[in-house]
């Protein structure tokens, strides 16, 4: 078949206003089969709008979209039989039992694996006959992923699939997203956790204001930005300014009472700057280093952190 | 995989739809348990008792003892102001007392049915321990027909209104909930038909529809023996064709709203002037003769009346044409709106 040669997703100079604000503003991505991709940026920057219009679900003001090969002007029918979608805050009916929702899901498709072997795939056999009312937010969104599969889908969609759960429950999702591209099917995922984006995604499109700011794997992106390490520290009364001299201190500025240097050479900036510290003769009283990430790409690349809290 | 009716996205959306419902026990009392003691308080409320015994007074020995030979009346001998009181205040119904020349005055207000009935059987009694014989000999024999008592009018009206309150409700809550729980956007997410998505709405209500005509019905004819005269086959295709048009009804309420106050607030608005004006406690035909044609304009009219021409009268389909096309025009014309300004998301 044609189409199965044809890229997971390609979208090309896609427009959508509403009312005042433009959500998504000359958008152009091309995802390929079998890679899972992420769509981070913050809340507000068009995510949703984006993977609502691929899904078929908003219309686009203007520009092009293709998933796998059909558009959904033509094709609708039969690409609804080849997606998985999750969406943003979906709520399961409370009333009815988790073998109940996925049986329900399940007689809309044509094809796919029975029931209850979608349930085992998400691990909640031991929930099959709870009412859903009654799940955790973990369960819930395993159950969400469930109804997401049970049309044995060739490209999955997921709108923050881990948004306001515990760590754990975060990683049990994450390894069941990895189980699904192992089978060698297509993600397009949202997110505005970098720490998700990171572990799950092969290529990254990281989005502001309705535009793609940065694409390329996590570790081109963050490469891209010359920065290694970062390091923050605190201390009452320094003098910043001698710190931007120091040999592999790029970058310094004053954020949240502390100070925040981007850093190339960790082994040769730190000792130096305790050295500085001591001559200026001022306490130390934090100090942390971390490796750069898709999070300080986006500060990098605006100025702004990904989320505010 | 092989797949069984079951299996069909219709019967999954329609069996969905019965779980909901039935796990749901404020749902279940009000459409199975609330009408049914709606229709046994006021049934209780204006039942047809057996003529009561009336009580009278009389102010002499000789006149209370003529009338104690009614066994209908009870006799209270008093002094002649105190039979006054009795008769003023509403404890006795009538006042017998002598008057000049052997004559009798009977003393009641004739605006009252218990007064005019008291002075016939007083006057008989008395005239009769005066030496009066009939002159053709009666005998009794009692008939209680039903079908003409209160209870009959109410039953008919308490099935159109719980056909209607049922259908709009239970179509405008699910459908709101679910647009407000996104459930909606998601289901249309997937390949399901959105026709089906409909039609299960109204599958499962006939499917209920069953049990709660059943439950009403057969209480008014177990308890009170309230009649179905016309055939059982013409009421089943009254309650559905009523129950279909208003389900259109709840659906075009339900089609904009987004949020459960704004869909309670439409459905209100829209049966409150039926509960009132279509005849559910008293006839409609108490209200003005210019308000007439809109009043039977109305659905909940037209099943009512369509209900009563069938349970009490006996009248076929053939009988209540118009009251089948106005509730057929009802549900075209709410469907087809629905239909174009539904909100999917």
């Amino acid at each position: 078949m044609l189409s199965d040669a044809a890229p997971g997703l390609r979208v090309r100079a896609l427009r959508k206003a509403y009312q005042d604000v433009v959500a998504v503003n000359g958008l152009d991505l091309e995802v390929a089969r079998g890679e899972c991709f992420g769509l981070l940026g913050p809340n507000g920057a068009g995510k949703t709008t984006t993977i609502e219009i691929c899904e078929g679900l908003t219309a686009a003001d203007s520009g092009e979209v293709e998933v796998l090969g059909m558009r959904w002007q033509r094709d609708a029918a039969r690409l609804r039989q080849r997606l998985g979608i999750q969406l943003q805050e979906t709520q399961l009916s409370d009333k009815l039992t988790v073998f109940e929702t996925v049986r329900l899901f399940r007689s809309f498709f044509h094809q796919g694996p029975a029931p209850l072997a979608v349930i085992e795939r998400v691990q909640m056999e031991e929930k099959r006959d709870a009412r859903v009312g009654g799940l955790s937010g973990g369960q819930k969104q395993r159950l969400a992923l469930a109804c997401a599969l049970v049309g044995d889908p060739e490209l999955l969609f997921l709108d923050e699939p881990t948004t306001g759960l515990d760590p754990q429950a975060r990683r049990q999702l994450w390894d069941l997203i990895e189980d699904f591209r192992r089978a060698g099917r297509t993600i397009v995922l949202t997110t505005h956790y970098m720490d998700e984006a990171e572990k799950l995604c092969d290529r990254v499109a990281i989005m502001d204001h309705g535009k793609t700011i940065a694409l390329g794997t996590p570790r081109e992106l963050i490469a891209s930005i010359g920065i290694e390490h970062l390091v923050e520290f605190s201390a009452d009364g320094v003098n910043a300014l001698p710190l931007a001299g120091i040999q592999g201190i790029r970058h310094v500025r004053a954020e949240n009472g502390g100070i925040r240097m981007q850093v190339t050479e960790l082994h040769r900036a730190v000792p130096a700057l305790l050295d500085e510290l001591r001559r200026q003769g001022v306490p130390l009283t934090e100090l942390r280093t971390h490796s750069a990430s898709l999070e300080d790409v986006f500060v990098a690349l605006t100025g702004r952190h990904l989320r505010d809290d | 995989m092989n797949r069984s009716w079951i299996d069909h996205p219709l019967a999954q959306l329609t069996l969905v739809r019965f779980y909901e419902f039935l796990r749901e026990p404020e749902a279940l009392f009000w459409v199975f348990i609330f009408p049914v003691l709606l229709a046994a308080g006021l049934g209780l409320a204006f039942r047809s008792r057996p003529a009561d015994v009336l009580t009278v007074a009389a102010t002499t020995p000789e006149l209370a003892r003529a009338m104690r030979q009614e066994k209908q009346l009870a006799v209270e001998q008093l002094p002649g102001a105190a039979a006054s009181e009795e008769l003023r205040t509403g404890k006795v119904a009538l006042v017998a007392e002598p008057a000049p020349g052997g004559a009798v005055l009977y003393r009641y207000d004739d605006t009252n049915p218990e007064g005019r009935t008291a002075r016939m059987l007083a006057d008989a009694a008395i005239q009769r321990a005066a030496g009066r014989t009939d002159v053709v000999r009666s005998s009794d024999q009692l008939v209680r027909e039903p079908g003409s008592r209160y209870i009959d009018f109410l039953i008919p009206g308490l099935l159109g209104m719980n056909l209607m309150g049922s259908a709009i409700w239970g179509m405008g809550f699910a459908i709101v909930d679910a647009r407000r729980k996104n459930l909606m956007k998601r289901l249309i997410a997937t390949p399901m038909p959105r026709a089906y998505y409909l039609l299960s709405f109204l599958l499962s209500r006939l499917g209920l529809l069953v049990a709660e005509v059943g439950l009403v019905v057969g209480f008014g004819a177990v308890v009170f023996g309230v009649p179905v005269r016309g055939s059982l086959g013409d009421l089943v295709a009254l309650c559905v064709m009523g129950s279909l048009s208003f389900s259109a009804l709840g659906l075009l309420i339900a089609s904009r709203a987004r949020t459960i106050e704004a869909a309670s607030g439409l459905m209100n608005v829209t049966m409150m002037p039926m509960w009132i004006v279509s005849g559910v406690f008293f006839s409609s035909q108490r209200f003005p003769a210019v308000l007439q044609p809109a009043i039977r304009a109305l659905p909940l009219t037209a099943a009512i009346d369509a209900l009563r021409t069938n349970m009490l009268q006996g009248g076929g389909l053939g009988r209540v044409g118009p009251e089948l096309a106005v509730l057929a025009t009802w549900m075209v014309v709410s469907f087809a709106v629905a239909m174009k300004v539904f909100r999917w998301r």
